[in-house]
């Protein structure tokens, strides 16, 4: 195996791109490293992209925020900014393991893992962020709801990395929040969540929503429909349990020995039911 | 495989290793650098026997490269004594009887010192969250809890 630090985009993508199936990317390597242990991998090459200054940091960017690829969790959590600006993306990265894993784990890591159940791509997906891909071919931007495939599948080419994730501009009265469900208080997969993102119009009405659902089918995905239902209302009973059927009508889970396609379809209407009144909530304090 | 050459600084003092890309920097501290404080439990970053601190961040070690520790600097258990005289964290434990076997000491001492350096004053829950992945199989958490509150305690009055 060998162990490379490109210091720029293009050095990493040559080096991906020729070393193809067999090179894997290390960030927080808090999965990937995992994943070698338990021989399910067995890279010939990592391709460390730390070492790029674009992906340490945490810039400012048309009034929102680009996160690096190799900004950790508990870097994420220390910027004010993107507190202020995306609580809900934010919890949802804090949420990721232990402190030891939140020192090393990074947003992007756990987009590209291509996990289900994975707790910052909900909150990303209604965030309306966007995945900025590097590769042989130059720099792409992907909205990240195109980006899972499937369990452990994503939209990238031969050669390809993500390196940084931009969360978008915020208007006033515009705030998002992310819930999980887990059997314990901590250090524990999701079985089931939800990221409800929403802005206030000037009346208090909900003027624009996003809301997307993990760990109930074969990848996160936004849930229109539920969004949909409450535009234009100020989540009343009706508009709220019209969101919530949606939700699980949208939900398409297995059972497994987390829990069942019943109790999942349950939980995550009762998890965009709280998460969507938690962020009108926050919302209403920044109007 | 192709050997690397890492410089490192690990509790002030500047080391240099030679390892293979796939040794991890707990493999990497005990086998070759003769730091054998932290230890390996689950090996997967599950159970923070292997606590360091690298770069001011509580890291487990057992998913770190040791050619990731180029450059880097590393706190270990071993760095947390004066010489001869324990940290106010470690005399606790002992006063306090927060250990049995000591398989997860090092990384317990290791993960409340960052959280004491970064707050002084932390609450009940907030030990407990904060040491959420530092799993104790003997002495039972009630004990470790109590321990680091007296040693914060005391470190802020001294």
């Amino acid at each position: 195996m060998q162990y490379m630090k490109p210091q720029t985009a293009a050095e990493a993508a040559t080096l991906l791109a020729q070393n193809a199936g067999a090179a894997r990317v290390l960030a927080g390597g808090t999965d990937l490293l995992v994943q070698m242990k338990s021989g399910m991998i067995e890279p010939q090459m990592i391709v460390d992209i730390k070492h790029m200054a674009e992906v340490r940091e945490i810039a400012e960017e048309d009034g929102g925020l680009r996160i690096g690829a190799g900004v950790s969790g508990q870097q994420l959590g220390e910027h004010k900014g993107a507190l202020a600006m995306w609580p809900g993306v934010v919890e949802a990265v804090e949420l990721i393991g232990s402190t030891q894993v939140q020192g090393r784990c990074t947003m992007v890591g756990n987009l590209c893992n291509g996990s289900p159940a994975a707790d910052s791509v909900p909150a990303m997906m209604a965030a309306g962020a966007v995945a900025r891909i590097a590769g042989p071919n130059g720099v792409r931007d992907l909205p990240v709801e195109e980006f899972p495939l499937g369990p452990g599948k994503i939209a990238l080419e031969t050669g390809e990395f993500v390196t940084s994730v931009f969360l978008p501009a915020r208007p006033k009265g515009a705030a998002d929040a992310y819930l999980r469900f887990i059997p314990r208080t901590e250090m524990d997969i999701a079985v089931a969540n939800a990221a409800v993102n929403i802005e206030l119009a000037g009346d208090g009405t909900i003027k624009a929503a996003r809301i997307a659902i993990g760990a109930v089918g074969p990848k996160v995905r936004l849930v229109e429909d539920a969004a949909a239902a409450i535009i234009g209302t100020k989540l009343e009973p009706e508009a709220e349990a019209a969101m919530v059927a949606a939700a699980r009508a949208a939900a398409s889970p297995i059972s497994d020995k987390r829990g069942t396609v019943e109790f999942r379809t349950q939980v995550v209407g009762v998890l965009v039911k709280r998460a969507a009144h938690i962020a009108m909530a926050r919302a209403g304090e920044k109007a | 495989m192709k050997n690397i050459h890492v410089s490192t600084k690990v509790n002030g003092d500047e080391m240099e290793f030679i390892c293979p890309p796939d040794e991890t920097l707990l493999d990497a501290l005990r086998g070759r650098m003769g730091l054998s404080g932290a230890k390996e439990g689950c090996g997967t970053g599950d159970c923070g026997a292997c606590t360091v601190v690298m770069n001011g961040r509580v890291v487990a070690s057992c998913l770190v490269l040791g050619a990731e520790a180029d450059g880097a600097e590393i706190t270990t258990v071993e760095g947390m004594s004066t010489g001869d005289k324990l940290h106010p964290l470690q005399q606790s434990f002992i006063d306090n009887a927060a250990l049995q076997c000591g398989i997860c000491t090092p990384g317990i001492l290791v993960a409340a010192q960052n959280l004491l350096e970064r707050n002084p004053d932390p609450s009940e829950t907030e030990i407990r969250y904060w040491l959420a992945g530092n799993l104790c199989r003997c002495t039972g958490y009630d004990k470790i809890i109590k321990a680091v509150q007296i040693a914060a305690a005391e470190m802020r009055g001294a």
